[in-house]
């Protein structure tokens, strides 16, 4: 499965919910799709994502936060799938793209690709729902799963180590920062 | 020589006046009582973490989502935290208010704590992070009141440092 693929079939529940992505691919293939002001591209800090996603999750009970991580990002923040699991908000879904590689650096393997499983890593963490998917269609089906029923849910998707031709999005962090506060803003003043 | 509880509970009450709502926290020794505290308080939410980087990227959650809050470590820990300090809170002028207890300083016992100590100020100034160390005379409310005023309008982390003298109840020297 393309990392692009699986985006695109979920894209519909992507524009409505709150959506934190790690740099690199994910960011740009996400953005070439079309962004939105409720996309926060979390250009760097590698490994944070799920965190800032928790503490999105936790301050805002009512709305769905949807983390998009990597192995080469989980890896460097493993401690984050105990705190999830400890503390986990029934509104957050962790999506984690393995594609065994550091690909936006150049495609350096990861742990992933010689046998560690980080569906399997979540589920002894404790985090209450973990999903998998090789397959558009099961990306999919996860997805609608976890977003049907609530509950903190950790979904490992298998990808091909492929990328889009250019990381580079044509928007300024602080931009993409404070337009995302400001759609935040709007949401609890309207709720 | 115990951790001081009215030092705890002192700082315990700032944060009330702060209407802090969410405590991400490592705890430590010094940290424990003020932490029980946090964690019985029913409008205040303890998110505990296995490394102090992950509250950096809860505080940046908590920020866009408008919730007040702090991020409590001690201060190998704030050492720990440095990259996502720089990376994250930084780069995207996200303002994280820090408490970090400050070990290996006046009066240190314990071996282990001293070269932390000795570089925990040096590394705030080289990172531009605004800091205050409270004593015991202070108004500790005051002082974390401006503390927050501060990270809000700077969009910029700032740190209050806890001394063993307002957490500490050391015997005569």
């Amino acid at each position: 499965m393309l990392r692009v693929d699986a985006l695109r079939e979920i894209y519909p529940e992507l524009e409505r919910h709150i959506v934190v992505t790690i740099m690199g691919a994910v960011a740009a293939e996400l953005y070439a799709l079309g962004h939105r002001p409720n996309f926060f591209y979390m250009e760097h800090s590698m490994g944070l994502a799920s965190s800032l996603g928790l503490g999105l999750a936790l301050a805002l009970p009512g709305q769905q936060v949807i983390v998009l991580d990597g192995d080469g990002s989980l890896l460097m923040n493993l401690g984050t799938l105990t705190t999830l699991a400890r503390y986990r908000p029934p509104n957050l879904l962790h999506i984690v793209f393995d594609n065994s590689s550091l690909v936006s650096v150049g495609g350096f393997p990861t742990a992933t690709a010689s046998g560690t499983n980080l569906a399997e890593m979540a589920r002894a963490a404790g985090v209450p729902r973990v999903l998998e998917a090789e397959t558009p269609a099961q990306f999919r089906a996860a997805v609608t799963q976890a977003l049907a029923r609530p509950g903190m849910t950790t979904l490992v998707a298998r990808v091909e180590a492929s990328g889009p031709a250019s990381y580079r999005l044509d928007l300024d962090l602080l931009e993409n920062r404070f337009q995302f506060k400001r759609y935040l803003d709007s949401l609890r003043s309207s709720s | 020589m115990p951790v001081s509880l009215e030092g705890a509970r002192r700082i315990y009450e700032a944060l009330k006046a702060c209407d802090i709502r969410l405590v991400s926290a490592l705890p430590e020794t010094w940290l424990v009582p003020l932490l029980r505290l946090v964690e019985a308080d029913q409008e205040m939410r303890l998110v505990q973490v296995a490394r102090e980087e992950e509250s950096i990227g809860i505080a940046a959650g908590a920020y866009f989502a408008g919730l007040p809050s702090i991020h409590v470590m001690q201060n190998h820990g704030f050492l720990a935290a440095i990259n996502p300090l720089v990376s994250l809170a930084m780069l995207y002028k996200i303002p994280v208010l820090l408490l970090i207890s400050y070990r290996g300083s006046w009066g240190e016992r314990d071996p282990w704590q001293t070269q932390g100590g000795l570089l925990t100020e040096p590394v705030l100034r080289a990172l531009t992070i605004p800091y205050y160390c409270l004593r015991r005379e202070d108004d500790l409310t005051r002082r974390l009141k401006e503390a927050q005023a501060l990270a809000l309008s700077a969009l910029h982390p700032v740190a209050v440092l806890l001394t063993r003298e307002v957490l500490w109840e050391d015997e005569e020297p």
